[in-house]
């Protein structure tokens, strides 16, 4: 019964909506609009923050990257004053960080250096990565054939190379190459893996591992390529020194991330006169990037807000019009018997109902507009159903407080007036 | 000519002891009923006369429960409705009240079956109960063809008919008619006070507001108004 009742004054909600066709659906356009881009703009701030969170992830929360890179005065004066520039990590540091920081789990070293790779009848440049076994613990790639570097290669130094997926098919090996020679530089190693890689940015932090690397034994990469390195750039020779070119400390407990690199970086302050190298903490720019969603979040809901606003006063002009234009049906309502607060839920329900369809159309197109900025752009875009029900809410919420005022003015018209009323 | 105090009797039910009605029209005092006392017994048929600012539309609107009196008792039913608040006389309404309109005062937009099952609305019964209730006032009114209908689609007189089928629906004791036709030519307006006389005839108390003596002349009693009182009842001869 009270179900029925209260289905009938939805009914006759729409059926006073739908004497009005075109009224009713500029009316709704407000409320479209404004639920629309609430939808929208969240998932497109929804997807770009977990894209970020996802990469952030594949360098892992708990581990901080050093890079070694020339100091800011070296840069500007090299070229002229000095032969050679030496910076960077060293050995040193590695051993420093790996053993006498606290909370440090774990560190691996990395020595790059970019040298031609020659396999069967094919040439191509590989970003050549000394490294230990740890590499492959801290960065969790999957692996497509083989194995990775073991501790003994180090130890024996073994003349063998993991190569990546990306950089193995642009030379031609395939799973099936595992076991067979390559010549990297002057020297010949053996293939005894090939893993998958990232490579590219993620959000503004640069993944350790690249898509042409060729992962052979810290020792080895030492003694073949030793760390001075020649290269022409603009017209001249510059050498450098470069020890280590970067450094992955994993950390044992997320907690711990952001004090352990407040160590590591008193740590390398003391033994470097230069600030020759970077610290990039993946979590704190996981923290960033939640905070800077968080300020998006503020900013498109203040935008949302008033969008909603506007069409909620839309929506109230329009109640105010129709209350003064139906005051005569008003008027036989009450003269028959309906009681004030009757005439109020009849008009609140109305504005609700208009309030709600709006808000469910504009989910549609919430939902459509990310979909197609996705389609054609390939950003990616998140609707979550947070976003929705907070939409509906929303609607109705609209619909209650712009149809309160025109349904009170509804319920105290006076019946002796409004049936006088022309 | 009759004397006003045998229509006070205490039993009746519609009571009226000195009631005096009050507006403020700018800064000037105007008394639209001045002290009346008169009671309607139950099944009587009134015609209430007197010309414009007599005080008979107020006297209707008191009746009708749409309007407090200033001051003095109105009991209906044996409850004093004087002192009710807005929900309390949009029941009193609801349940003994039918109105009937000299502009007919349908609702322009809906069919006629959903006019005249409005009061049913608001009593809580539901579609299907409504909906024959409805379809057997038409019948009764002699509109049963004209249900799906818009009234705008209607004659004056079928309007009116719809109307009076509307104020039927709630089954009430009292029907209160404002100038029933005095938007209607002359032989459409006898068909519709022959229907309120059928009407009288089956038990429902029917006061009515009209200027013509003509129309005035098919109601048992005519109470004749001036400046706020009662001038004279006259009983007409059947």
């Amino acid at each position: 019964m009270k179900h029925s009742r209260f289905a009938r004054n939805i009914w006759l909600g729409i059926e006073n909506l739908l004497l009005h066709k075109l009224r009713t659906f500029l009316t709704m356009l407000g409320v479209v609009f404004g639920v629309g881009s609430v939808v929208a703009m969240l998932s497109v701030g929804e997807g770009a923050s977990k894209e970020a969170l996802e990469q952030i992830k594949k360098i892992g929360s708990n581990n901080i990257i050093i890079s070694s890179m020339k100091s800011d005065d070296e840069t500007s004066s090299s070229t002229v004053f000095t032969r050679i520039s030496i910076y960077g990590l060293k050995y040193d540091d590695y051993l420093r960080a790996s053993e006498s920081i606290a909370n440090v789990k774990q560190a691996v070293p990395a020595k790059i250096i970019n040298k031609d790779a020659r396999f069967g009848t094919r040439m191509m440049e590989l970003r050549v990565v000394g490294t230990t076994h740890k590499w492959f613990e801290m960065l969790d790639r999957d692996l497509i054939a083989g194995r990775t570097l073991m501790a003994r290669d180090g130890e024996s130094m073994a003349n063998v190379v993991v190569l990546t997926e990306f950089g193995a098919r642009k030379i031609l090996a395939t799973g099936r190459s595992v076991g067979e020679t390559i010549r990297i530089g002057d020297n010949y190693f053996t293939i005894v893996g090939i893993v998958k890689s990232e490579g590219g940015m993620a959000g503004n932090i640069q993944m350790p591992d690249e898509q042409t690397d060729a992962y052979i034994p810290l020792e080895v990469a030492r003694n073949y390529f030793g760390d001075k390195t020649r290269k022409r750039t603009a017209g001249s020779w510059i050498s450098e020194m470069v020890e280590l070119h970067k450094m992955i400390v994993q950390v044992d407990d997320l907690e711990n991330v952001v004090s352990t690199a407040k160590s590591l970086e008193t740590m390398l302050e003391r033994f470097h006169d230069k600030k020759d190298y970077q610290l990039s903490v993946p979590l704190a720019l996981l923290r960033q990037a939640e905070a800077s969603k968080r300020t998006f979040n503020i900013v498109l809901g203040s935008i949302a807000a008033i969008s909603l606003l506007v069409g909620g006063i839309g929506i109230m002009n329009i109640m105010l019009a129709s209350v003064t234009e139906r005051t005569r049906e008003i008027g036989i309502r009450r003269a028959i018997g309906a009681k004030r607060s009757q005439i109020i839920s009849q008009f609140i329900i109305e504005t609700i109902v208009l309030s709600t369809v709006g808000g469910f159309i504009g989910i549609a197109i919430g939902i459509a507009i990310p979909w197609l900025i996705t389609y054609f752009t390939a950003m990616p875009t998140v609707v979550t159903m947070t976003s929705i029900v907070l939409s509906v809410g929303i609607s109705i919420g609209v619909g209650i407080i712009f149809g309160l005022y025109p349904a009170v003015r509804a319920a105290n018209v006076d019946p002796i007036i409004a049936l006088r009323h022309e | 000519m009759q004397d006003v105090s045998s229509h006070t009797s205490n039993d009746a039910p519609i009571r009226l002891t000195d009631v005096t009605k009050t507006y403020q029209m700018g800064n000037q005092q105007v008394n639209a009923l001045a002290g009346v006392s008169i009671s309607f017994t139950k099944g009587s048929f009134w015609a209430i006369m007197g010309p414009s600012g007599s005080g008979k539309s107020t006297m209707l609107n008191v009746l009708g429960c749409l309007d407090h009196v200033s001051t003095g008792s109105y009991v209906l039913h044996n409850e004093d409705v004087s002192t009710l608040g807005d929900n309390a006389l949009s029941e009193h309404r609801l349940k003994h009240l039918g109105f009937i309109f000299q502009s007919f005062n349908l609702i322009p937009q809906i069919s006629v079956q959903k006019n005249i099952e409005l009061p049913l609305y608001y009593l809580g019964w539901d579609a299907k109960d409504s909906a024959k209730r409805a379809i057997e006032l038409a019948g009764k009114v002699g509109l049963e063809d004209r249900l799906g209908h818009k009234p705008t689609e209607l004659s004056g007189g079928q309007m009116q008919r719809v109307a009076i089928a509307r104020a039927l629906a709630n089954d009430p004791e009292i029907l209160l008619a404002d100038e029933p036709t005095g938007n209607l030519d002359t032989s459409t307006g006898d068909q519709i006070m022959d229907l309120l006389c059928e009407l009288n005839g089956q038990g429902k108390t029917i006061i009515m507001v009209t200027h013509e003596p003509e129309i005035a002349a098919h109601a048992g009693y005519n109470l004749h108004m001036r400046d706020g009182l009662i001038e004279r009842i006259e009983e007409n001869a059947k």
